[in-house]
């Protein structure tokens, strides 16, 4: 029937590269160095994450953009993995929605095949691999970098993890925000993050620097009152994964705004 | 030159079949039943770990009796073939009734061809929200069936069957089902079997996307109580 090593492979994406691998995405065989290429592509992002006080909150806007276009005002960009994870992408879009499905089903693959979870370092260091795989495509101008946050039953805190292009994996102590309006995003964090914040006011904090973002970079996606499109924030705790309301983002937003009008 | 001695076709498949007969005769009995509020698999299952019972995918659940290596193996490759499917189309497009005819191919070709058959039978249930819920029964010659309500696999399934057949109802309660399986492998096996080696799991209608969950002890013991 099947082999030792079969037997042992719990990996989808091993699965795929080994008996399906047209399922991959693949761009190696394009020149995607051909400026009329770049253009095409969907990107431009802010997403971040924070811990508060009984996990953490992840946040994104909603903005797609090729070159100087918009491409897509309601895109999501934050994404439940399973009952305790969450991934956060920046990026060129159509490999970054690969790579949450891909992520998505080899987590539950795993989970079937072996009857038990990943623990969380495990999920994170498969991520890495993923990453690295992409690497050639990265290398070409498609890059495509997550955010990855879980929560931590055995400590009842969230942790949240960084990439870069080659895979590697860095551990984020208390904050930290990617994609092209990153680090003005990071800049009102680095102002704002207090250690043990409560849930509503870590939440204010990552729509307020969501804002600062859109305000400086173009590809980022401000609160959306005409349209009715706000960012969206997903809340990670012991009771696992929700969607923040979005008639209290639309709320804060409100008295976000209006504060600033004082200010003005 | 040594003459191979003739065996006929007929005789070689005899001895097969009864070689299967007698190593699943030997595993223990899982029942599959309809109920309200969903599909309940119920199973004699010392391990806590090892187990006979499990997901496949969003709807579907899988069950082996027989011999525990080679259901295993049956069990891992439902999964990749249900996830690679489910990943390269839709999620709805993973069915049952797909995996069941890929399970009768494999296990009947494996049955006339290799000299040892699959000491197996398995069964393949989905749960569907508009129309009727379905029972996959694969035996160890490949040969597929689809039940109705209920069905058993394993030693006794046979005498498990007649069983329910008298007393199965439609519409029936998580807790009667429960209850009317409980009695099933008392009656063939003579001695109730406690709630510590019972393996229960449930396509819960109830919930959203993976349906598929583990009813714990306690909650079995909370069952039987009402």
């Amino acid at each position: 029937m099947i082999t030792l090593e079969e037997a042992a492979e719990s990996s989808f994406f091993s699965l795929l590269l080994k008996g399906s691998p047209h399922l991959l995405p693949n761009y190696q065989a394009v020149d995607l160095t051909h400026p009329a290429w770049k253009a095409d592509v969907p990107e431009g992002t802010t997403v971040l994450a924070l811990k508060y006080d009984a996990g953490a909150v992840v946040a994104g806007d909603r903005m797609a953009v090729e070159g100087f276009h918009v491409s897509d005002r309601r895109i999501e960009k934050v994404y439940a993995i399973d009952d305790s994870t969450v991934l956060a992408i920046a990026g060129a879009a159509g490999p970054c929605i690969e790579l949450v499905k891909l992520f998505k089903t080899e987590l539950e693959h795993y989970e079937k095949i072996e009857g038990v979870s990943l623990s969380l370092e495990g999920k994170a260091n498969k991520l890495s691999q993923m990453i690295r795989a992409n690497f050639p495509m990265a290398a070409q101008g498609l890059v495509a970098i997550p955010l990855f946050v879980g929560y931590e039953a055995g400590a009842g805190t969230g942790r949240i993890y960084k990439y870069d292009v080659t895979g590697g994996r860095y551990e984020e102590i208390s904050y930290h925000a990617i994609g092209s309006g990153g680090r003005d995003a990071k800049n009102t964090l680095k102002k704002l993050y207090k250690d043990g914040l409560p849930k509503d006011d870590a939440v204010r904090y990552a729509l307020e620097a969501l804002f600062d973002a859109s305000e400086e970079d173009l590809g980022t996606g401000g609160p959306d009152f005409f349209r009715g499109i706000f960012p969206t924030v997903k809340v990670l705790s012991a009771k696992g994964i929700s969607d923040f309301p979005e008639t209290q983002i639309r709320e804060t937003y409100s008295a976000i705004l209006q504060g600033k009008e004082i200010r003005a | 030159m040594t003459i191979p001695y003739y065996v006929s076709p007929e005789r070689i498949m005899q001895d097969k079949a009864e070689y299967a007969r007698k190593g699943i005769a030997r595993g223990k009995s899982i029942i599959a039943m309809e109920c309200q509020e969903g599909i309940l698999l119920v199973g004699e299952n010392p391990s806590r770990s090892l187990n006979k019972i499990s997901e496949i995918y969003d709807r579907i659940a899988f069950a082996g009796a027989g011999k525990f290596s080679e259901y295993e193996s049956l069990r891992k490759a439902g999964i990749k073939h249900a996830d690679i499917k489910g990943y390269a189309y839709g999620r709805d497009d993973v069915t049952a009734k797909s995996l069941a005819n890929a399970y009768s191919q494999i296990i009947g070709d494996i049955f006339s061809q290799a000299i040892k058959p699959l000491e197996v039978e398995i069964v393949l249930t989905q749960i569907n929200d508009d129309q009727g819920d379905e029972i996959y029964r694969i035996s160890f010659d490949g040969s597929l069936a689809d039940d109705k309500g209920f069905t058993a696999i394993g030693g006794r399934s046979d005498e498990i069957k007649r069983f329910l057949g008298d007393r199965y109802q439609e519409r029936m309660s998580l807790k009667e089902a429960l209850k009317l399986s409980s009695d099933a492998l008392k009656q063939v096996n003579n001695y109730e079997v406690g709630v510590d080696n019972l393996e229960v799991a449930l396509l819960d209608r109830q919930r959203k996307n993976r349906r598929f969950r583990r009813v714990t002890c306690d909650e079995v013991r909370k069952l039987q109580k009402e």
